[in-house]
């Protein structure tokens, strides 16, 4: 089987060109705190949703719907809603996170596929198999924080798919149970699926020295000339002791491109791609690299060359925990 | 209103570890977590001390539950988790690992780094058997009022984050090992060095987390001295200590007479920095605009 | 060139972009009213646009406004962002764009953008009346000066 390409869609645009690009599943969100990319100008209204998953369709892409927040309490009927809405607008699946809302959708919306976020964080065979037989998972996202052997063992044991990200931005800390950013800013991934909001952003510009600070507190420090990271707290550049710098990780993104073998090889049944807050133009090349590479897989000829470094945050690339040596 | 203690997310030698639990037996909590939460290489250290230190708890008249890890992966913490459900204590879940390996309907306890954000979740857990949870940090007073109501027609007692440095995030990387240019797997127990966390700063020198190996803490110390009147009102049973290396049975009994009242608003707080230098407080994820904001006039 | 007859044009044609892409100035939800200042630092023009509900103006002038939001970067880097040849992202990271101000109003204009597929060239030229000359030749100029092409061929192989 050819490993099943997952693509991010932030906008309607984004979404036909992820198609057109040869993904082979969409993900994206209804616009509101419901999902994890809750971003200014980003995401579907439900006409716009149900649009998208026809144009999907008739070309053969599947839609999967991200409902990975965390339902705030008083107001777990948006929650609902979203979960009842992805279904009539004809979603193939809903990626979902909070154990209440997994609980919502088994017992009231049966008939819909469920995936297991990447927020849940589930990290090992046994809490997966938990989540598959509770709630009727059928894929888990795992977290970005295992390495390529313990994803391996994971397969050799879990009743269900499992889906990776390879490629875009990196979390370091386990995704769903952070709260950096509600500590600066009050506004936080699991809350208001918004992680270090842009809302908090400043940029300061000084005889080019540039300052990029998050709710008052000072991330990057960049001298004329090199790049500026987006001021994400877990990538910026602190100081401990007598250390300083990147404590926690360097401003680098994902780039498993070159693990695709050994991912299948470790069961993996699909490759995520990060980024629903990108531009319709790079989903559409990371899309058509990453096709390239799994159609090269599937007919044993040698894997393209990639080319996808000029798209990523602070134009350096990692492989992440996926080589163990990154912990 | 009662007095838990959470469990130590810090590293330390063995011998401080037992004497901490022994100052604890005569300390006015009511309840204690024990057990190791952040890293489970640092357990084989003190790991054969956890059953005396519970019978002493217990025969002091404390309350105790074992917490679980707050992120299982490999095959050994697998193993770990799943024997706690067999040491008949109860058992603190802080990663839903835990609740795979618990004989359906068995008590437990919710543990403050288990997602319990909304009635739907408090709700289903009650049905698993929950019976006491700590809500996450994280939560503005307004979900905390919520579900302590629902909370209280499941029979859950609530607590809240009371005091100590705010877990915000756990990871598969070791921060310490990465500091000290050493591999996880070859950390040589870096974290030990700094039994209240290593205070982490911005390049302009403002104080902003704390690194605990795996684990990333606020620099702050969470403090509700001004939130306990709310609390007390929302229904929330009991408020959750964290352990620190330095005065805590004092902090122990600040916290019990500023429940009674011998201790008035605003008191607490001085007197927890008077004893505690160089310490910033906060309390801003109850009813702040980000969770770093202190409501109080004193800070240093 | 005297910037008020083009000012004018400008808003003309952004105002005909909007009623050709309605969804354009929904996605800017709470920034439908913010003033943004749009600054090609290799000309001695800057764009102030605010997208007044869906009625939006436009103003060039030669001094430096204020605005809420600002954009900087070359002339060819802001066309290329709004449409779409180039990752907004990218250009950021690599400060070929500055953001200033309100960081949360530019990401939703780009965003906003983004999703619209404008094709720049064949908007100005279903232009017509007495607006529609001035644009396409700033069009034409933009085209020759940056070496971008604004024309949106069906399923553009930009890569």
């Amino acid at each position: 089987m050819v490993m099943e390409i997952v693509c991010p869609a932030g906008t309607p645009a984004a979404l036909r060109a992820a198609v057109k690009a040869g993904a082979h599943t969409v993900y994206c969100g209804f616009n509101d705190e419901t999902n994890a990319r809750n971003f200014p100008g980003l995401n579907f209204n439900r006409s716009e949703m149900r649009d998208g998953v026809a144009f999907a369709h008739a070309r053969g892409a599947k839609v999967l719907v991200a409902i990975n927040t965390f339902p705030r309490a008083g107001d777990e009927a948006i929650w609902h809603r979203a979960v009842g809405d992805a279904e009539a607008c004809g979603a193939d699946a809903v990626i979902l996170a909070d154990l209440g809302l997994l609980d919502h959708a088994s017992r009231n919306h049966p008939g819909l596929r469920r995936h297991l976020s990447v927020q849940a964080a589930a990290a090992n065979a046994d809490v997966i198999n938990f989540y598959a037989g509770t709630f009727g998972v059928r894929r888990v996202v795992l977290p970005r924080v295992l390495s390529v052997p313990e994803i391996a063992a994971i397969n050799a044991e879990a009743e269900v798919e499992t889906e990776v990200f390879v490629f875009g931005g990196l979390c370091v800390m386990a995704e769903g149970r952070c709260s950096l950013s509600s500590y600066a800013t009050g506004l936080s991934p699991n809350m208001n699926g918004v992680c270090s909001p842009a809302s908090h952003v400043e940029y300061n510009e000084d005889q080019g020295v540039l300052d990029a600070r998050l709710g008052g507190y000072l991330i990057h420090r960049v001298d004329r000339g090199e790049p500026a990271p987006y001021p994400t707290l877990c990538k910026g550049c602190f100081s401990a002791g007598e250390k300083a710098g990147h404590l926690f990780e360097d401003p680098v993104s994902l780039n498993a491109e070159r693990l695709i073998p050994q991912l299948q090889k470790a069961g993996v049944t699909a490759l995520k791609i990060e980024g629903r807050q990108r531009s319709k133009s790079y989903v559409a090349q990371v899309v058509r690299n990453f096709r390239a590479a799994v159609d090269a897989l599937e007919a044993r000829r040698p894997m393209p060359e990639g080319m996808l470094a000029r798209l990523s945050e602070g134009q350096a690339m990692t492989t992440g925990a996926y080589k163990k040596t990154w912990r | 209103m009662e007095l838990t203690v959470g469990s130590n997310q810090f590293f330390w030698p063995a011998e401080t570890w037992s004497g901490f639990y022994d100052d604890l037996t005569r300390s006015p909590v009511d309840r204690v977590v024990i057990g190791e939460l952040v890293c489970s290489k640092r357990l084989s250290f003190y790991q054969d001390r956890i059953p005396e230190a519970i019978s002493k708890l217990v025969e002091a008249g404390k309350e105790v539950a074992l917490t679980s890890l707050a992120l299982v992966t490999l095959k050994r913490e697998r193993k770990l988790t799943a024997e706690l459900a067999e040491m008949g204590v109860t058992v603190e879940i802080n990663d839903l690992t835990a609740l795979a390996y618990l004989l359906e309907g068995s008590d437990f306890s919710v543990g403050p780094l288990v997602n319990v954000y909304n009635e739907g979740t408090i709700t289903w857990l009650a049905s698993r058997g929950a019976r006491r949870v700590c809500l996450p940090p994280e939560l503005p007073i307004g979900s905390v009022e919520t579900l302590a109501k629902a909370a209280t027609d499941l029979g859950i007692a609530i607590e809240v984050w009371g005091h100590g440095r705010l877990p915000l995030a756990i990871s598969g990387r070791c921060y310490h090992a990465r500091l000290h240019g050493r591999s996880k797997d070859n950390c040589q127990f870096a974290c030990e060095e700094d039994p209240d966390g290593l205070d982490v700063l911005t390049v302009e020198g403002r104080p902003f987390m704390a690194m605990n190996g795996v684990q990333t803490l606020s620099d702050s110390y969470a403090c509700i001295d001004h939130q306990i009147e709310l609390l007390r009102s929302a229904g929330v049973s009991a408020l959750r200590l964290s352990p620190q290396s330095k005065g805590f049975v004092q902090l122990c009994t600040l916290y019990r007479q500023r429940i009674d009242r011998t201790l008035s608003e605003g008191e607490l707080a001085n007197a927890v920095l008077s004893f505690n230098p160089g310490v910033h407080l906060s309390d801003g994820f109850l009813t702040g605009a980000c969770g770093a904001e202190w409501s109080g006039t004193s800070n240093s | 060139m005297p910037l008020a007859p083009l000012s004018l044009s400008l808003t003309v044609f952004s105002r005909k972009i909007v009623t050709n892409n309605p969804c354009l100035f929904q996605r800017l939800g709470e920034y439908g009213r913010t003033d943004f200042v749009l600054d090609p630092i290799d000309l001695p023009i800057v764009l102030c646009l605010n997208p007044n509900d869906g009625l939006p103006k436009v103003k060039l002038t030669r001094r430096q406004t204020e605005g809420t939001a600002r954009i900087s970067g070359p002339m060819a880097a802001l066309l290329g962002l709004v449409h779409g040849a180039f990752d907004g992202d990218a250009l950021f990271f690599s400060r070929d764009l500055v953001v200033e101000g309100d960081t949360g109003a530019a990401l939703a204009l780009r965003n906003a953008i983004d999703d619209a597929e404008l094709d720049l060239a064949q908007e100005a030229a279903a232009l017509s009346g007495p607006f529609a000359r001035p644009l396409q030749q700033l069009i034409a100029l933009a085209e020759r000066q940056t070496g971008l092409y604004l024309t949106r061929p069906e399923d553009a192989a930009i890569w």
